[in-house]
């Protein structure tokens, strides 16, 4: 379920923009007309009318994006992001829809915490927002949620995001129960005891600036254990933030095998390597870590053909003073919402590497899919999730052009293609 | 494609070109070393003198920050800064504002608001020297930051190798122990590539890092193939409870120490210490007439006065750094 502040539906109709969703297999120059925030016309000529006239020659129209993996910090580090201030960032972003982490504080593992976030949302949230629930009570790995009280009242999916669940046999039970629910879970897979105090990916770079290392088998035994347990189960689930070529290979055998198994893939791992590190900018710190060229290949393989469904970007903000710090005392995580589209453009799409229209696919329709979310569409009686982008202009990642409380982003001082022009979310206007 | 490599740079407005600092022996050339090691040499002509202070830095303020103990490094730099006339503080975490919970910044710019032209570090954390150098305007130089460089010690260990060999190209140099939480090492292999030294790293498995581009076995006996062994310390307050990189001191000093029957006899022995006698070294070893102990810590001193020298004065060649010693 998401939440949104209420808003009057937009009257609006774009000329001649290059209107491109994939599911619906539209690529071609059209209007679209939006009457009180639903999608009425999608034709080569429509009137305008009394509406307003947004002149899109030469930009892309799309469906809006989705993310299924953002932290919020609300409740308890409003200081770094709250849901009016992440919700924003998204609209900047080209999203209409946003999945937030329970890894709060405290934990999102109670109805009344959940309520509570689902009211504020309705006050304050720009765009509709749904909140994950733990696994675990207090993601302490030990005790299940009550997950049906929880799916009762809106929890969008079951995930102790930040930490593994460590135990087996809790796994299983989590997988069990959480079918009941119709929810799906969605694991941070990492086998801790292989991954213990390492800052960065095992290789060489690490190896040569004396970095404690995360080796990326320390996530793919945990992949491989918990899709063996899905397989066993016959359920369903969903494996976040995925940085290595062997759990890529692991997903691909789950799926080719029948198994119901989805994976995500954020920016970052599609772009950096762990050269980035070698710059000691805590910025190039999250978890999992950036890998090998050999994991980021794999990663963008599976992005194509379709194995990795989602791009997610694991916006995750920190204060400024706790970034600001030797990279080894820097916590993990990097902001993304504000940045996705234009740096998978400008690295993947502009390059060849990335068709534009996978890309729109598994920024929105992939995603939306996984979760059990509306598909953001271009059709006519579909309710109005557009956003409007401009290729051609590049723009310069700063730290105080942030709608995001925090500026923790691995691309400052870069200037890239692939600029959202304006959001449409849930059939309103949201970010121009 | 290639992957991203931020460049904050192009930012940064046009100015004067940017200061010296000595963080990583990735940084220097050859030739940088090659300066460094005749700059140190005329240094220790020096110390031969009645007086052995030289005018050199007179006036200048050298800060040590450490926030990791220390003998010999913090002792030589300090010592190598009085020796060239400057001033010196010395600054240590424990009993400082660092106990109260201060950042590394903001004792960076409490420091140097003071205007020092050198800041000496140690840190356990790597990067802390960068971050130093970012937030302030002294020249930087990293007296040793986590695993990641301790590029002194490397210079030094040249400079006594060059010394006691009489050449550093061509030398095989078996480097032993804790290579893995091991800066010394980390600076070596890049040291000892610069210069042409054939390094062969030894120890248990999981101790030589995955990745690290230098020639490795776990067997003991190839330390005989070099001239040199290079013995690093069992770096017991590093290890982990409970890792397991070895499944005791005990098996470890049995399988990998050196004693004298693992050596070939006028085989020479170097270690930065502090040592653990009895256990990566036996004490027969550390004290017999091949161990070049002693002679790495005199490199120390002078090896020091020549970075300081190096960073403060942008690098003239021995023949200046002679010119500016004959001023004593």
């Amino acid at each position: 379920m998401l939440w949104v502040r209420e808003r009057p539906g937009e009257n609006l109709v774009f000329r001649g923009a290059r209107v491109v969703d994939p599911t619906e297999g539209i690529d071609a120059v059209l209007d679209v007309r939006v009457d009180d925030g639903t999608i009425v016309a999608v034709a080569e000529r429509v009137d305008a009318n009394e509406h307003r006239l947004v002149d899109a020659g030469g930009l892309v129209l799309a469906p809006a994006f989705v993310d299924p993996h953002v932290h919020l910090r609300t409740p308890g580090r409003e200081d770094e992001e709250t849901i009016a201030s992440g919700t924003s960032a998204a609209a900047a972003g080209g999203y209409c829809a946003i999945l937030a982490m329970p890894n709060t504080d405290p934990v999102v593992d109670s109805a009344a915490t959940l309520g509570s976030l689902a009211a504020t949302a309705r006050l304050e949230a720009e765009i509709p927002v749904g909140f994950l629930a733990a696994i675990t009570r207090g993601q302490d790995g030990e005790k299940l949620t009550e997950m049906g009280e929880l799916a009762d009242a809106g929890a969008a999916a079951f995930s102790d995001d930040g930490v593994p669940v460590a135990s087996a046999g809790l796994m299983r039970r989590a997988l069990q129960y959480a079918s009941a629910t119709g929810r799906i879970l969605a694991l941070h897979c990492e086998e801790t005891s292989l991954s213990r105090g390492g800052h960065m990916h095992e290789g060489a770079v690490a190896a040569e600036l004396g970095f404690a290392a995360y080796p990326s088998v320390a996530e793919s035994v945990m992949v491989e254990r918990d899709l063996s347990l899905a397989a066993y189960e016959e359920q369903p689930l969903h494996l976040l933030h995925l940085s290595a070529a062997e759990s890529v290979a692991a997903l691909r055998r789950a799926r080719e095998g029948g198994g119901q198994a989805s994976g995500e893939v954020t920016p970052h791992h599609l772009v950096l390597t762990d050269e980035s590190v070698r710059s000691l900018d805590s910025n190039m710190k999250m978890n999992p870590p950036v890998r090998a060229d050999r994991d980021r290949a794999a990663l963008l393989d599976a992005l194509r053909d379709g194995t990795i469904e989602a791009i997610a970007t694991d916006h995750a903000p920190h204060a400024r003073h706790e970034k600001d710090v030797p990279f080894e005392a820097a916590p993990f995580g990097v902001t993304g919402l504000e940045t996705a589209f234009a740096v998978l453009y400008s690295e993947l799409v502009e390059p060849g590497l990335l068709p534009l229209a996978t890309l729109l696919e598994r920024l929105s329709a992939g995603p939306a899919r996984i979760f059990g979310i509306d598909r953001p569409r271009i059709a006519v009686g579909a309710r109005a999730n557009l956003v409007l982008l401009d290729l051609g202009t590049e723009t310069r990642v700063t730290a105080d052009g942030f709608r995001s409380r925090s500026a923790n982003s691995w691309l400052l001082g870069r200037a890239l293609k692939g600029r959202v022009a304006m959001t449409v979310a849930a059939g309103a206007l949201v970010y121009e | 494609m290639t992957s991203i490599h931020l460049v904050r740079d192009d930012l940064r407005p046009p100015g004067p070109p940017p200061r010296r600092h000595l963080i990583s022996i990735a940084d220097l050339t050859r030739d940088d070393v090659e300066r460094l090691l005749g700059t140190a040499h005329v240094f220790e002509g020096s110390l031969t003198r009645h007086v052995k202070k030289l005018p050199t830095l007179k006036g200048y303020l050298v800060v040590n920050l450490f926030y990791e103990s220390s003998t010999r490094t913090s002792s030589s730099f300090e010592l190598a800064a009085k020796r060239l006339s400057a001033d010196t503080l010395t600054v240590k975490s424990a009993g400082s504002s660092v106990d109260k919970g201060e950042s590394l910044k903001d004792t960076a710019l409490t420091l140097g608001a003071y205007d020092p032209d050198v800041i000496v570090i140690r840190h356990p954390q790597i990067g802390a020297p960068q971050l130093v150098a970012r937030e302030t305007r002294a020249h930087v130089v990293n007296a040793g930051d986590g695993a990641h460089q301790h590029p002194t010690q490397a210079l030094l260990d040249l400079y006594t190798l060059r010394q006691q060999l009489g050449r550093l190209e061509g030398l095989h140099v078996a480097v032993v122990g804790d290579v893995l939480h091991s800066r010394v090492a980390r600076s070596l292999v890049q040291a000892f590539e610069l210069v042409g030294v054939r390094c062969t790293l030894v120890g248990p498995p999981a101790l030589l890092p995955r990745g690290l581009g230098a020639e490795t076995t776990s067997d003991i006996d190839a330390i005989r193939d070099a001239d040199v062994v290079y013995v690093l310390r069992m770096q017991n307050e590093r290890m982990q409870a409970g890792a397991n990189y070895v499944p005791s001191l005990r098996e470890y000093t049995a399988r990998w120490g050196i004693t004298p029957e693992r050596l070939r006899p006028g085989q020479k022995v170097m270690h930065p210490g502090p040592m653990n006698r009895g256990v990566e070294i036996d004490p027969r070893v550390a004290d017999s007439p091949d161990s070049l102990v002693e002679a790495q810590v005199r490199s120390g001193l002078v090896v020091r006065m020549a970075v300081l020298y190096d960073v403060l004065t942008g690098g003239p060649t021995g023949v200046r750094a002679l010119a500016a010693a004959e001023v004593a």
